[in-house]
């Protein structure tokens, strides 16, 4: 049998597998240990590994010292919306990538691709020129549509891979039975590929919400800031207030970790019927 | 296919035409604008002399920021570091991230849950990785020091970040541990397309675990494997964020790559150095590209 295995080999498996674990939840388990101790515990030493006490001080200072809840706010409401329109897109592009022949779709895809490898800060120069023309700058409309448009070419990408999955025999059913082709893609096509429209949901919707080089160039007032330029602007100061800064960590993460935890298999699914179709 | 479908299919072609233009139109529009546009808009002002300190002389220079580049010393040593932060970050992922498809591959209890964890990593940013790596080395209260000491491996704390060459280490180990997972699911998907057919003649011809791992599994998945460390070496290569937010580039330019530098170079302001910079990286990697994508026909041809 190809599944036998011996004794030795499971140990072996079985140590790699939870050592890996470890190191990978350490960094975490360490800066969400940090947000909970007192600013004393934080710089005392020995280091402790499990606080005496759990403190929120760290994240009632974050809320008090800076407009955190307004950095929240405008992150969530850019990535969500960003990454709606971006995954509402890139479905109507994968799906034609998927089904049609054309002449141009070689050029499409290899333009898609492209995006992918060149350094998006030569970008950076000409996007802030173009937004100050159109009096984007400061302005959460304008972060929004320069996140689709960095969103779309990938999940456009992964989306093919798993309209590709899908037989044409479903939609041209449907049509036969009287739909239109957008009565058929959203009737019955769609519903087969939720799983691979949520996970390029999640995927966009984490890239846009980690985004920092973008948003540090186009947002300068407090007010329009997303999360990542605060906590840049947290670390370019002199002193680092770590309490504070390890608080705000855990509160970036945590979002993200829920989307995870509730969609991770789709991810997973997502990324690799991509990459082994696309 | 049958002929009275491509009939159909004929008949309708000037409709079908309207179907690919309409659902395609709003992705290209965006990508060209938002995307495309700059990027070329871009590329001329490396042409340029272009400072948003200075914006009333924006003549052509030709190749002057070229040659500002290749005239700074530091140039070279970033260039070393680039290479250096792309091998050294990609040979442990691409092993450990190989072991760990190889090992998940077995179904065990909880096997959903254990790769949701270590995949978690892979969601967060990596200039908040930067951050949380940025106060696990920190020189006084860092973790990192504190467990190597318990260890006995080391006596006294050692200030990670404030020395170019453990600079150098902790930004990569940090960019080892992130990467890792991206490779186990990728491999984990190239590894569940090798049908267990394979598998079973191998057993049957008696070849041990490691020989089938060699002469069997390996040069199956050799092309995702392939294509997928090129994708990471040009993902690794233009990647900036964890390094700029554990050192920023310092301690005295020592772990500046060519994208934080880059970085640095667009805050001053000038932005036709910058993207001269740019243009040299694209350049770098589409010589790399074609190599090595010739590299590999070459290999597949002399196999087969």
């Amino acid at each position: 049998m190809i599944n036998h295995e011996t004794p030795a080999a499971r140990v072996v498996r079985i140590v790699f597998l939870g050592l890996w674990l470890v190191i990978s939840l350490f960094p975490l388990y360490w800066i969400l240990i940090t947000s909970f101790k007192t600013p004393g515990a934080i710089f005392s030493y020995p280091l402790t590994y499990w606080p005496e006490v759990f403190s929120l001080e760290n994240y009632i200072s974050l809320f008090q010292k800076s407009s955190f809840g307004t950095y929240v706010f405008n992150s969530l409401l850019v990535a969500t919306v960003a990454a709606t329109v971006a995954t509402f897109i890139s479905m109507l592009s994968a799906y034609v990538l998927a089904r049609f022949e054309f002449r141009s779709k070689g050029a499409v895809l290899m333009a898609f691709l492209v995006t992918q490898m060149i350094p998006a800060f030569i970008a950076l120069g000409p996007l802030y020129l173009m937004m100050v023309q159109l009096k984007l700058v400061d302005n959460r409309f304008g972060l929004m549509l320069i996140y689709i448009a960095v969103c779309i070419p990938f999940s456009t990408i992964m989306l093919r891979g798993f309209f590709a999955n899908i037989p044409d025999a479903l939609e041209e059913a449907a049509m036969i039975d009287g739909c239109s082709r957008f009565g058929a893609l959203f009737r019955v096509i769609i519903p087969v590929m939720k799983p691979g429209i949520i996970a390029a949901f999640i995927f966009n919707f984490v890239n846009c919400w980690n985004e920092l080089f973008l948003s540090v160039t186009l947002m300068n007032k407090d007010e329009n800031k997303t999360i990542p330029t605060a906590l840049n602007g947290f670390i370019s100061s002199f002193t680092i207030d770590w309490g504070s800064m390890s608080a705000a960590a855990v509160l970036t993460i945590v979002p993200t970790m829920i989307l995870f935890a509730f969609a991770s298999r789709y991810i997973v699914q997502g990324l690799t019927a991509g990459a082994v179709k696309g | 296919m049958s002929p009275q479908k491509t009939t159909r299919r004929r008949s309708f072609s000037t409709r079908r035409g309207l179907v690919i233009a309409a659902f395609m139109a709003p992705a290209a529009v965006f990508v060209a604008l938002f995307t495309y546009y700059p990027m070329l808009a871009g590329s001329q002002m490396a042409f340029r002399n272009w400072n948003l300190n200075n914006l009333s002389n924006t003549d052509w220079v030709g190749l002057g920021n070229f040659q500002k580049i290749f005239a700074d010393p530091n140039f070279y040593v970033i260039l070393g570091n680039s290479v250096l932060w792309v091998v050294a970050s990609i040979v442990p992922q691409f092993i450990i991230g190989f072991a760990l498809a190889l090992w998940l591959r077995r179904k065990f209890v909880f096997r959903g849950l254990y790769q949701a964890l270590i995949f978690f990593p892979w969601a967060i940013s990596g200039f908040l990785i930067g951050i949380l790596f940025r106060w696990m080395f920190n020189g006084e209260f860092g973790v990192i020091n504190d467990l190597l000491m318990k260890a006995g491996l080391i006596d006294t704390a050692i200030p990670w970040l404030a020395e170019p060459g453990t600079a150098m280490t902790a930004v990569i180990i940090a960019n080892t541990w992130y990467g890792v997972t991206f490779f186990a699911i990728m491999i984990l998907a190239a590894l569940q397309s090798v049908p267990d057919e394979v598998y079973e003649a191998a057993a049957l011809d008696g070849s041990g675990k490691v020989r089938t791992l060699f002469s069997i599994t390996i040069p199956y998945i050799s092309t995702t494997l392939a294509l997928t460390v090129l994708l990471r070496v040009i993902w690794i290569f233009n990647f900036p964020d964890i390094i700029w937010a554990m050192t920023g580039g310092g301690p005295a330019n020592q772990t500046h790559i060519i994208t934080t530098w880059m970085i640095s170079i667009t805050q001053r302001g000038d932005y036709g150095q910058a993207s001269a910079l740019g243009l040299i990286v694209v350049a770098i990697l589409l010589v790399f590209s074609a190599f090595y994508l010739m590299a590999i026909r070459e290999k597949k041809g002399a196999r087969s």
